[in-house]
């Protein structure tokens, strides 16, 4: 045990005496909230549209003022020439145009029905689907109503319905930055836990120090263990650092007993720390390790249901997801936080990580035994 | 310029050594562009979803299989009262619950008025739009047939046109989201790596003393990335073109040298990067944190940046990889010449000269 | 019997695929004595070297260190041994002390034990003022002094010292011998590699390899008159020479 202490006391003394290691463990972590959850938004608003009413009657300045009236679009150019809403497309300076041809008034009246033409940017696929998706609904909407205005419709009269009410549970403002929060602090975990602890490693073995210490009686475990405790404490501080800045910023809301959280976060660490030892086992300079570590955790991030959700992959990737370690703690965070799940919710999680964390750890430590 | 030369090939010893490296130099833009085109969407495949039927009529039980027979929604449980919905939510699994009341079909049929309710886990708010989007407009669709069509007056009919990406390929935005990345990675993070590992092991004082100039020096450790990232380009392109039918409207070699002028760009930063920190952590931490981050988050290749907060808009334009994507998508999607890229590419210049302007100042104030 | 040898290797082999790095070397090193390794660079002193502390296990032979077997006792054998490598191998960014602190630290030394053995140290090598620097600042003679002094900060039996002196000037290499001697005269074993052949003359007796095996063992008086030499040196390349 004291052996571990001394080592704990070195490994400690080395980070803090690295001067970009503090800005790294507390300035970056804020700043990556902060951006972050800013910046990883889905929602579109502000599409830019460029209109060529070429009809310039009143329904067409109606449907025009409807469309501008919502929070999703916002004029940027309102034209008879066509090519130049094209060019406007071409430049990305406009999302949509929309056309409405001339008569457009004139044919709904005499001959029950119009055409629009509407284009889209489409190169953000998802984008372009829904920024379709939200102008034909407000021309529908627009429809119904001249439809009603037109004909003095009512509603009772139309034909049988069903009115679906919709609800939002857990997060009714539908604040997404609620289900980013919890997510980028696993990231943030990922990264301290996976890259430092692989690197700190095969620093020792760059610099040729692992040959000192390998003719000490230090046993494997106590020098393991003192190498990756410090990260195991630094990225736990993490954790209580981004859920505190999340807090302060966001009013981030914490439904469920913030306890779980850290417990899960102290197993994931587990699991993840063994990654970085595996990699530190078969890999001699750091460039290296960092580089493998790379390629491991932007899969684990991608494919661990940080920006799009795991239902939405296909069957194949979903299969994969289910050994990713990232995901199931992305998974956790988010039900104890948002939902208030408790240990009969998770328990079924936290037998998977431990099993991960030993089949990781394990082939480790065997991998460590054989190289030196 | 032979000792420059002979400088060259011991750097190209070092990166063709290192297999582990190189595979995954090579091996991370396939598996990056696979994930991207393939897994990363935001369609649904079947959420899972729970229903709590309380009328348990013929009307309710098909709309439950309208709902199931789309492929969106799996049922993955009947609940029998609405206090389970609550514990259903919690385990995690369960996106949506639909809540049918009682005579859901005779009120239908006879008050031609029916509630229903869609219950979604909104914790993931884009999901949760998504499932409530898909599954009222199959509840739409049922209503229609169910309640018989009737001709409707005054219809506004609308064509929508996709343009430049009919299909709506998420792939035709990631691609080149991944080349920026690729790029930023090899020419800037390996960059600042290797230099600073020379520095870290001594061997740089070593190379400083050797008659070659130390601009030199610099520029021969970073020639054989430019290379590097050069044939990655060609890799991606080859497999964007190859696997989802990725056009190139615009100019071959025109995006050629864009990738070129990148990869300097990268280069560049990467070199600033390396005179500002000794040791290769740091180094990594900083393109990590300072470049691929921003590369991800604020170059619009992973979330819209029309939706940002006006601050984080306006912060974008200093990262290179906005600009570069920019003329990527401009070049490769809508055939755009020199005339629609000039401007970004002249941003790209102007930052390139700045970034290597401000670390030959630094790297001379540190030999002085 | 193997209790007055520090060091007993009987055929001990490495190989390292065909490469044969040392070749069955049979050897005893009495306890308090400085053995000088000597031979060419590749002549398998490193190699064998390592195989005695434990970094590499032999492909066959048989060792005992301080009495214990290199195979089976080896946490007996770390703790009786001192190594000092080619590769300075403190850390660059701790001070003196806590690089002091860390090693003895790891043997195991007690905080009342560690604090003494500092003082002690530091007074010796004449480095109060310097303890609390880091040692990336330190000149090369001082950080392989400080590398030794650590090296032996737990009362190893035996320390192995592969090429020490390394890049050092000719003054700094005399204090460094000095503290060797010192190591020596309190009875620690010192087994030492070098290619400097007026340190081989410092030894009590040296033994020369070539081609991974041992050509010659003996005290340098005795080989030069064996070898009808003036110098170490002498003996050195008559050796060398002959195997080409």
């Amino acid at each position: 045990m004291r052996t571990i202490f001394f080592i704990l006391q070195k490994e400690f003394l080395q980070i803090f005496r690295n001067r970009s290691m503090l800005p790294i463990i507390f300035v970056v972590p804020v700043v990556q909230l902060l951006v972050l959850s800013f910046a990883a938004n889905y929602e579109i608003k502000n599409l830019t549209v460029d209109i060529i009413d070429q009809d310039g009657s009143t329904w067409s300045r109606q449907l025009r003022d409807k469309l501008l009236a919502s929070d999703y679009f916002s004029l940027y150019r309102q034209t008879y020439d066509p090519k130049e809403a094209y060019n406007d497309l071409a430049m990305d300076r406009a999302d949509l145009v929309l056309t409405i041809p001339p008569h457009f008034e004139r044919d709904l009246v005499r001959e029950d029905e119009a055409s629009l033409q509407m284009m889209v940017n489409a190169i953000n696929g998802s984008k372009a689907g829904l920024a379709a998706g939200y102008a034909s609904s407000i021309i529908g909407s627009f429809n119904r109503q001249i439809r009603l205005d037109w004909l003095a419709l009512d509603e009772d009269n139309g034909p049988a319905r069903i009115a679906v009410d919709f609800r939002y549970w857990y997060n009714p403002d539908m604040n997404y930055k609620y289900f980013m929060v919890p997510g980028i602090l696993g990231v943030l975990v990922t990264l301290i836990g996976g890259f430092l602890s692989g690197m700190n490693i095969v620093k020792e073995k760059e610099m040729g120090t692992i040959e000192q210490l390998n003719v000490t009686p230090i046993r494997k475990f106590h020098f393991i263990t003192g190498k990756l405790l410090p990260f195991w404490i630094i990225a736990l501080f993490e954790l209580a650092f981004g859920l505190l800045v999340g807090k302060l910023v966001f009013g981030l809301p914490v439904v469920g007993n913030i306890g779980w959280v850290f417990l899960y976060a102290a197993v994931y660490l587990l699991a993840i720390l063994g990654l970085g030892l595996l990699i530190s086992t078969f890999t001699d300079t750091q460039q290296q390790s960092m580089f493998i570590s790379w390629f491991f955790l932007i899969i684990f991030i991608l494919m661990g249901g940080l920006f799009t959700p795991v239902e939405s992959m296909p069957e194949w990737a979903q299969q994969i997801t289910l050994f990713n370690p990232a995901a199931y703690f992305i998974k956790v965070i988010r039900m104890v936080m948002l939902k208030g799940s408790g240990w009969e919710d998770i328990r079924y999680y936290f037998g998977i990580m431990f099993v991960f964390a030993a089949v990781i750890n394990g082939v480790a430590i065997w991998n460590y035994r054989k190289t030196v | 310029m032979r000792q420059f030369l002979v400088f060259v090939r011991k750097e190209f010893y070092h990166i063709f050594r290192d297999k582990r490296t190189l595979l995954i130099l090579f091996g991370m833009p396939v598996v990056l562009i696979v994930l991207f085109g393939f897994a990363i969407t935001n369609e649904i495949h079947k959420a899972q979803i729970a229903v709590l039927d309380n009328a348990r009529d013929a009307f309710s039980s098909r709309l439950v299989s309208r709902l199931t027979a789309s492929g969106y929604f799996e049922v993955n449980r009947y609940l029998s009262s609405r206090a389970e919905v609550e514990p259903a939510f919690r385990e995690g699994d369960i996106k949506l619950v639909v809540v049918i009341p009682e005579k859901f079909g005779h009120n239908f049929h006879h008050a031609k008025k029916a509630p229903l309710q869609l219950i979604t886990d909104s914790s993931d708010p884009n999901t949760a739009t998504t499932l409530t989007n898909y599954a009222n407009a199959i509840v739409m669709q049922y209503q229609e047939e169910m309640g018989g069509k009737m001709e409707l007056p005054l219809t506004i009919q609308t064509a929508v046109r996709m343009e430049y990406n009919p299909s709506l390929k998420g792939v035709f935005l990631f691609v080149p989201g991944v080349m920026t990345l690729i790029l930023m990675l090899v020419s800037a993070m390996m960059t600042s790596i290797t230099i600073t590992r020379e520095k870290e092991l001594g061997t740089m004082e070593i190379l400083l003393v050797s008659p070659l100039r130390p601009l030199l020096i610099i520029a021969g450790k970073v020639v054989p990335y430019i290379g590097l990232s050069f044939i990655i380009s060609l890799l991606i392109l080859a497999m964007g073109a190859g696997v989802f039918a990725m056009p190139v409207k615009g100019s071959l070699v025109l995006l050629l040298l864009e990738c070129i002028l990148f990869g300097l760009t990268a280069l560049s930063l990467g070199i600033l990067i390396s005179t500002i920190t000794n040791s290769q952590q740091t180094a990594m931490m900083i393109s990590m944190m300072g470049l691929l981050l921003p590369t991800i988050l604020l170059s619009g290749f992973v979330f819209p940046l029309e939706s940002m907060p006006v601050a984080l808009q306006v912060i974008s334009n200093i990262f290179p990889a906005k600009w570069f994507i920019i003329i990527l998508k401009s070049i490769m999607l809508k055939g755009g010449g020199l005339q629609q890229v000039w401007l970004p590419t002249l941003i790209l210049s102007g930052m390139t000269l700045f970034f290597l302007a401000l670390s030959i100042r630094n790297f001379k104030s540190r030999l002085s | 019997m193997s209790k007055q040898y520090a060091i007993v290797t009987k055929a001990l082999t490495k190989r390292f695929g065909h490469f044969t790095a040392t070749d069955a070397i049979t050897f005893e090193v009495e306890q308090g004595e400085i053995f000088g390794f000597l031979g060419a660079n590749g002549a398998g002193k490193t190699t064998a070297m390592r195989m005695l502390c434990g970094l590499l296990t032999p492909t066959s032979g048989e060792a005992t260190i301080a009495g214990y077997d290199i195979y089976k006792q080896t946490e007996q054998v770390k703790k009786r041994i001192g190594y000092m490598s080619q590769k300075f191998s403190l850390y660059e960014d701790l001070t003196v002390k806590e690089n002091i602190r860390f090693y003895a630290g790891i043997y195991g030394l007690s905080n009342q034990q560690i604090k003494e053995k500092t003082a002690e140290l530091l007074r010796k090598l004449q480095m109060e003022k310097e303890g609390g620097q880091l040692v990336s600042s330190l000149p090369l003679g001082w950080k392989q002094k400080l590398s030794f002094s650590i090296a032996v900060i737990h009362d190893p039996s035996i320390v192995f010292l592969d090429e020490p002196t390394g890049g050092v000037d000719p003054i700094t290499r005399r204090q460094f011998w000095d503290l060797i001697y010192e190591a020596a005269d309190r009875g620690v074993t010192i087994f030492v590699t070098t290619h400097y052949m007026d340190e081989a003359e410092y030894c009590n007796r040296i033994s020369i390899m070539v081609d991974g095996k041992i050509k010659a063992l003996d005290t340098p008086r005795k080989l030069k008159e064996q070898f009808n030499a003036d110098s170490m040196n002498d003996v050195f390349l008559q050796l060398a020479r002959a195997k080409s």
